[in-house]
């Protein structure tokens, strides 16, 4: 049943697509840590609207699937504005923005851990607002969230699959090209299965060591 | 508050200013507070406070906690806002401007530039973790005042010098002892040279046998004397060697004021007498 000439003969195309996917991942990663960050400064804005509307925009986001939310970004925005976004931007674009909503709450837990003694620290050697934020509090809010980034980045790396929906050609839709030539399933699907569990696992090996890292670094 | 009050702390003042300061500092009040109240929701915490401090004046503020001294304080450094009335600092308002002769909020630019003459040492420390002792104390002077890496460094370690702390630049505040984190913010709050400092409560967090240590470093910095420092204090002893003049604050009003003699031997009101008797039944 298990073809290995079939596999040799499948993997080449599979590992090139695996380059693929994780390019995509690592870009999607990028938009969300940008955007998330920006999402949780926004929603602490003491300027009420800013901060309403983008607790909206995060619930609404949240709310709705990443499939129709790229199936929109590729299919629907082109009929509507007259742009056109190739699949891949389409693709970095959906899954970052879907992950930002929640790495935007990963900075908000990161944010208030911080003690408040350290704004008015930060405010008694009058610092400004933006200094504030780069010189004392996220430097304190973002290493201890390292690891719940690092766990997020192996999530996104697993819901690639969905942007084979927009012809986005990942190691899902590879596979899936390779099976309709070749009418054989089950090496190829089996084989994705195994490269996904391969490089999550590894990078979950990562991010468990870096939390150790972390830790020692901040003296516990 | 009544006025007489308020004329004898400054003659008391006016006197040290002479004892102490050098000439030009003048008879300006770097600090002034006229009928000053805070509410937090339907609670009054301070029920209008006038209060004036002369150039490199120290004033004790005592009295019960809940008596809305540290509140006082953090009035100073921007950290609370004043519900009524107003707060001068070197004859500028602090939290108000006026706009066509009426008295507006202060924008953040204000505040920024007001905030430069008044430091602030904490309970807590409030020391930054991720930074080492030097960085603590040299990063405001480079990202704030704007000075070079060498010259912030060079007057960050004469600062660490002076409050004993000179072979500690490249530990970390959480391997320091409590005594020695407050030095570090003392010295931290000093490289930025202000008018006026506020110690908050500054030994209240210390395990008794550190707080020798944080009080001599106090004193040498009173004795230096061109700084204003409002020390707000539980340690009655220290209040009386380093004040010019002590202010006894309860329920949200300066009730007594006066030399640490007249209100140590002399208090006058009942609330102070028995403040004092309760002290020193503790043997505190």
């Amino acid at each position: 049943m298990w073809d290995w000439n079939y596999v040799l003969d499948v993997l080449p195309q599979l590992l090139s697509a695996l380059k693929m996917t994780v390019w995509i991942t690592l870009c999607s990663f990028v938009v969300s840590l940008i955007v998330g960050l920006l999402l949780a400064l926004a929603a602490r804005s003491r300027f009420k609207p800013l901060a309403y509307v983008t607790k909206g925009i995060i619930e609404f986001i949240r709310n709705t699937p990443l499939l129709v939310q790229v199936f929109f970004l590729y299919y629907s925005l082109p009929l509507l504005m007259g742009v056109s976004i190739p699949a891949f931007y389409a693709g970095v674009i959906g899954l970052g923005l879907h992950y930002s909503t929640y790495l935007s709450e990963v900075y908000r837990s990161g944010i208030e851990a911080v003690p408040k003694g350290q704004w008015e620290a930060a405010t008694a050697l009058n610092y400004t607002k933006g200094q504030t934020w780069r010189i004392v509090i996220l430097p304190q809010a973002i290493p201890p969230i390292i690891p719940v980034l690092g766990n997020y980045l192996i999530v996104m790396f697993k819901e690639t699959p969905i942007l084979s929906a927009i012809t986005l050609v990942e190691m899902m839709l590879t596979a899936k090209n390779v099976v309709s030539q070749s009418f054989r399933a089950f090496e190829p699907y089996t084989l994705v299965g195994i490269l996904f569990l391969a490089i999550s696992y590894i990078a979950s090996l990562l991010v468990q060591r870096l939390e150790k890292r972390m830790n020692l670094l901040r003296g516990k | 508050m009544s006025t007489t009050v308020i004329e004898s702390g400054e003659e008391a003042s006016r006197e040290n200013a002479s004892l102490r300061d050098k000439p030009g500092t003048g008879n300006t009040p770097i600090v002034r507070y006229q009928g000053v109240t805070k509410s937090f929701g339907d609670v009054q915490v301070l029920k209008g406070i006038d209060l004036e401090m002369m150039p490199g004046e120290k004033v004790a503020v005592i009295g019960p906690s809940g008596s809305g001294k540290t509140t006082m304080g953090r009035m100073l450094m921007t950290l609370e806002e004043p519900t009524e009335g107003t707060i001068e600092l070197d004859g500028e308002l602090l939290w108000h401007m006026r706009v066509k002769d009426r008295l507006v909020r202060a924008d953040e630019k204000h505040l920024h530039r007001m905030r430069g003459h008044v430091g602030m040492v904490f309970q807590h420390f409030n020391l930054f973790p991720h930074m080492n002792v030097l960085r603590n104390v040299t990063e405001a002077p480079r990202k704030v005042l704007g000075l070079s890496k060498e010259e912030a460094e060079e007057r960050a370690v004469s600062m660490l010098g002076k409050v004993g702390l000179a072979d500690k630049l490249k530990m970390y505040p959480s391997h320091l002892s409590g005594g020695q984190k407050q030095r570090v913010a003392i010295a931290r709050a000093l490289v930025m040279k202000p008018k006026v400092m506020v110690f908050d409560e500054v030994t209240s967090a210390l395990d008794p046998e550190l707080v020798g240590e944080v009080l001599e470093v106090i004193r040498e910095i009173a004795e230096e004397g061109e700084m204003a420092m409002m020390l707000i204090t539980h340690e009655m002893d220290f209040a009386k060697e380093i004040a010019d003049r002590v202010i006894f604050g309860a329920d949200g009003r300066i009730v007594e004021q006066g030399t640490p003699e007249e209100i140590f031997e002399n208090p006058q009101s009942e609330r102070l007498q028995s403040f004092l008797q309760r002290f020193r039944a503790q043997g505190i």
